[in-house]
């Protein structure tokens, strides 16, 4: 028999297999899932969780997909939260300050209670990253925020109503499109390829028979 | 946490590590390969296929588990649906939130279609969000498009349609610019050129990645484009089955709220299927790298309504689903990780396969050391091989898994596993649908005005898909099902709506003596647990 462990859902009591993530938990006692539940493998954030463990007055957060329970574990889900997501054209903006003082003001705001680090499902140095964002360093924001996967508990614990995730993408957008590098031999090839460069040999080779494309891909070179 | 047997193995795969480092096993040969996968791979056990009865592809094989869903009951019998006063009316109906659904929907956006994308559970909760190692483009001056086109077509065992492969390959370097310039964050040497790595089955090292969030990076840019657009998305609500016209034209879909129950239709000039694949249907009892929809529905609506199916009967086991601990039991593992250097190790600590051979190959290969040579590391779920990454530090210095496959690490971080120090064990999980709904190279299936894009697509990867091919495919194909689905919709006068062929299905199922009690599409698993 394996041990199992006591976890309260949304207050209700439940034991529970000790080995299971909280989402399997929760299924475990029967719940079918519909929200709350996404690629169950810690990159989506559909599965922000906040709970306390009885007698600790600390409040955690994870995601229910990446989490094992414990004994005693008040669970509670946020399957959504409002965030702001300010509309913007990615043509049309350029990576200065006032992009941000336009379309997220708030960040400003940012009181440097550091809640929102602290409610990283990720770990990442959340109002750091703001902190990047507020000064326009959105290469640094970006390589800050890079690994957030936006399930907004950051935002649900800011008293200055800053949508964290938000923010992060704008800066990684700005940095993807405007502030890193432009890759050279990737417009050539666009270039070489809109030109038709490579049609006549492709053209050639799909016309080959099937023994001589065989032969070509066993005896192919593969670059070290 | 470890059980004795495997912190003893794993003392011995230690204790090899430089030498093993320092080998490169060599590749098999194509009769090689040809035998292991014959012998080991899921898809030639026959007992696990049977033949469709019913429908256009009648006569031909499918896994168990599909037939049980396309020779299903619809969702939507016996229901009284009134058609004739839809919901929603809309030029361009995109049928799923993933990434070959956002393309698809930005593209019909920009030509000045109405466009909505319907997905059942959120916009990005799909395979795309998950995809960790890259995306393939030959854009390197070594490289071509006719190598990639060479490398795939072989990896697809030459079963891919020419027509699906030429424009993959042509199409994937502007794929990745137009990523770029939508702000879509690429690894790059300080001077703009891109860091490359090889994928199993590559000749040439064309393997574009964001870290190993690589699909997470392209999804969340994707969806903040469709929203920065405008484009209404209708969350938590199912296609449950597609709406055709009285001359046989796709029309648009009745749609299900998931959580209400809700019956609403959506009427359209074009459909375009991007429903993803079917991982969560445990094809065989395997665990699964997918999302939590990936159910087939788009395969189970378009066969409904006439569209037909090709490599529906072929899978893709990726060798390096994680086997221990059970929490994560059937995650992925990313290839990068043995693209960076990792070896499979057995339990002996000895290497016994080249790590990038193609994905079917690796996973019979892995298959066949555990059950038939008895070398797997016994794990308390079962076994697993070793995938050595501490190589990786070994090979690329100190550092090097932090800065290039940190979801990796964090994942089995949580769980008190430092994949810098300790090597992981892994085994195949079931990871893509290799085939899918037939279509020509504009993306339509047979049915006019029927499109699909994405994975639910069937014959750009032939019968194995190589790494790195579906993150482009979905932009690939994503971007050109919009663009086309936008211009026909230009030109379409819609019939009165019908659900007509739903009726022929059941009849012809009913004429076959084929009884289901299940309804179809799946929608979603079903993982609680019953008293």
């Amino acid at each position: 028999m394996e041990k199992t462990v006591n976890i309260f859902l949304y207050g209700k009591k439940y034991a529970v297999p000790e080995n299971l993530t909280i989402m399997g938990a929760m299924e475990y006692a029967g719940y079918q899932l519909v929200r709350g539940c996404g690629c169950r493998n810690g990159f989506c954030g559909a599965c922000a969780t906040i709970y306390r463990i009885k007698g600790d007055r600390e409040l955690k957060v994870c995601l229910a997909c990446q989490t094992k329970v414990e004994e005693n574990m008040y669970i509670a889900t946020l399957p959504f939260f409002p965030l702001v997501k300010a509309v913007y054209d990615i043509e049309k903006v350029s990576p200065t300050e006032q992009i941000m003082m336009q379309l997220y003001p708030e960040i400003y705001s940012c009181i440097g209670c550091n809640a929102c680090t602290k409610a990283c499902t990720q770990s990442l140095n959340v109002m750091q990253y703001i902190a990047y964002a507020q000064r326009g360093e959105y290469e640094k924001c970006a390589e800050e925020s890079f690994d957030c996967v936006m399930c907004g508990v950051c935002s649900s614990r800011c008293p200055a109503g800053i949508s964290h995730p938000q923010v992060a993408m704008l800066a990684r957008r700005l940095n993807g499109k405007y502030l890193a590098p432009g890759c050279g031999h990737l417009e050539d090839r666009v270039k070489e390829i809109r030109d038709g460069t490579f049609r006549e040999l492709m053209e050639s080779l799909m016309q080959k028979p099937l023994e001589e494309l065989k032969e070509l891909y066993n005896n192919r070179e593969i670059e070290k | 946490m470890y059980t004795e047997k495997m912190l003893e193995s794993m003392a011995k795969v230690a204790a090899n590590r430089e030498a093993n480092a320092a080998m490169e096993p060599r590749r098999m040969t194509a009769e090689e390969k040809e035998k292991l996968l014959a012998t080991y791979h899921p898809d030639y056990i026959e007992s696990q296929f049977a033949t469709l009865s019913v429908g256009p592809n009648k006569g031909e094989k499918v896994p168990l588990e599909l037939r049980a869903l396309l020779e299903a009951n619809s969702r939507v019998k016996d229901m009284e649906i009134d058609l004739e006063k839809p919901f929603y009316d809309v030029d361009v109906l995109v049928i799923g939130g993933g990434g070959a659904g956002s393309s698809a929907a930005i593209e019909a956006h920009e030509k000045g279609a109405n466009v909505m994308i319907v997905t059942k559970l959120r916009i990005g909760d799909a395979n795309t969000m998950m995809a960790e190692g890259g995306i393939q483009a030959a854009d390197k001056p070594n490289d071509s498009p006719a190598i990639h086109y060479v490398d795939a077509l072989g990896g697809g065992h030459f079963a891919n349609k020419p027509e699906l492969l030429y424009r993959l390959v042509t199409e994937a370097p502007e794929a990745i610019l137009w990523l770029n310039k939508l702000g879509v964050e690429f690894d790059k040497m300080p001077d703009g050129t891109m860091v490359t790595t090889h994928g199993g089955g590559t000749s040439r090292k064309r393997m574009h990645a964001a870290k190993d969030y690589s699909g997470a990076e392209i999804m969340r840019t994707l969806r903040d484009e469709v929203l920065n657009r405008g484009i209404p998305v209708v969350d938590f609500t199912a296609a449950i089955e597609l709406i055709l016209d009285e001359e046989g034209k796709a029309a648009g879909a009745v749609l299900q709220n998931m959580e209400t129950g809700e019956i609403l239709v959506a009427r359209a000039k074009t459909v375009i299927l991007a429903t993803g694949g079917c991982g969560r249907l445990h094809y065989q009892g395997f665990p699964t790298s997918n999302h939590y929809g990936a159910t087939a529905d788009g395969l189970i609506l378009g066969y409904r309504a006439g569209a037909k199916l090709l490599y529906q009967d072929t899978l893709q086991y990726h060798p390096t689903g994680a086997a221990f601990p059970e929490q994560i039991f059937g995650a992925l593992v990313t290839e990068k990780v043995r693209s960076l250097g990792a070896m499979l190790i057995n339990v002996d600590g000895t290497p016994f396969m080249h790590p990038l051979e193609t994905r079917d190959v690796s996973a019979a290969s892995i298959i066949r050391e555990c059950k038939e040579r008895g070398k797997g590391v016994p794990t308390p779920q079962g076994e697993g091989i070793w995938l050595d990454t501490p190589m990786i530090e070994m090979k690329g210095g100190e550092g090097t898994i932090e800065k290039r496959i940190p979801a990796m690490m964090r994942m089995f971080g949580k769980y008190g596993i430092d994949i810098r120090k300790e090597p992981i064990v892994i085994y195949p999980t079931l990871h893509y649908q290799n085939g899918g709904l037939e279509i020509a190279a504009d993306n339509e299936t047979g049915v006019p005005g029927l499109y699909v894009a994405g994975e639910a697509v069937g014959g750009i990867h032939g019968r194995n898909r190589l790494m790195g091919n579906s993150l482009l495919d979905i932009i690939v194909f994503g971007r050109s099902a919009g663009k086309n689905a936008a211009d026909r919709a230009k030109d379409v006068k819609l019939g009165k709506l019908t659900l007509r062929h739903v009726e022929s299905f059941a009849k012809e199922m009913e004429e076959a003596g084929i009884k289901s009690d299940i309804v179809s599409p799946k929608l979603l698993p079903d993982y609680a647990r019953k008293a």
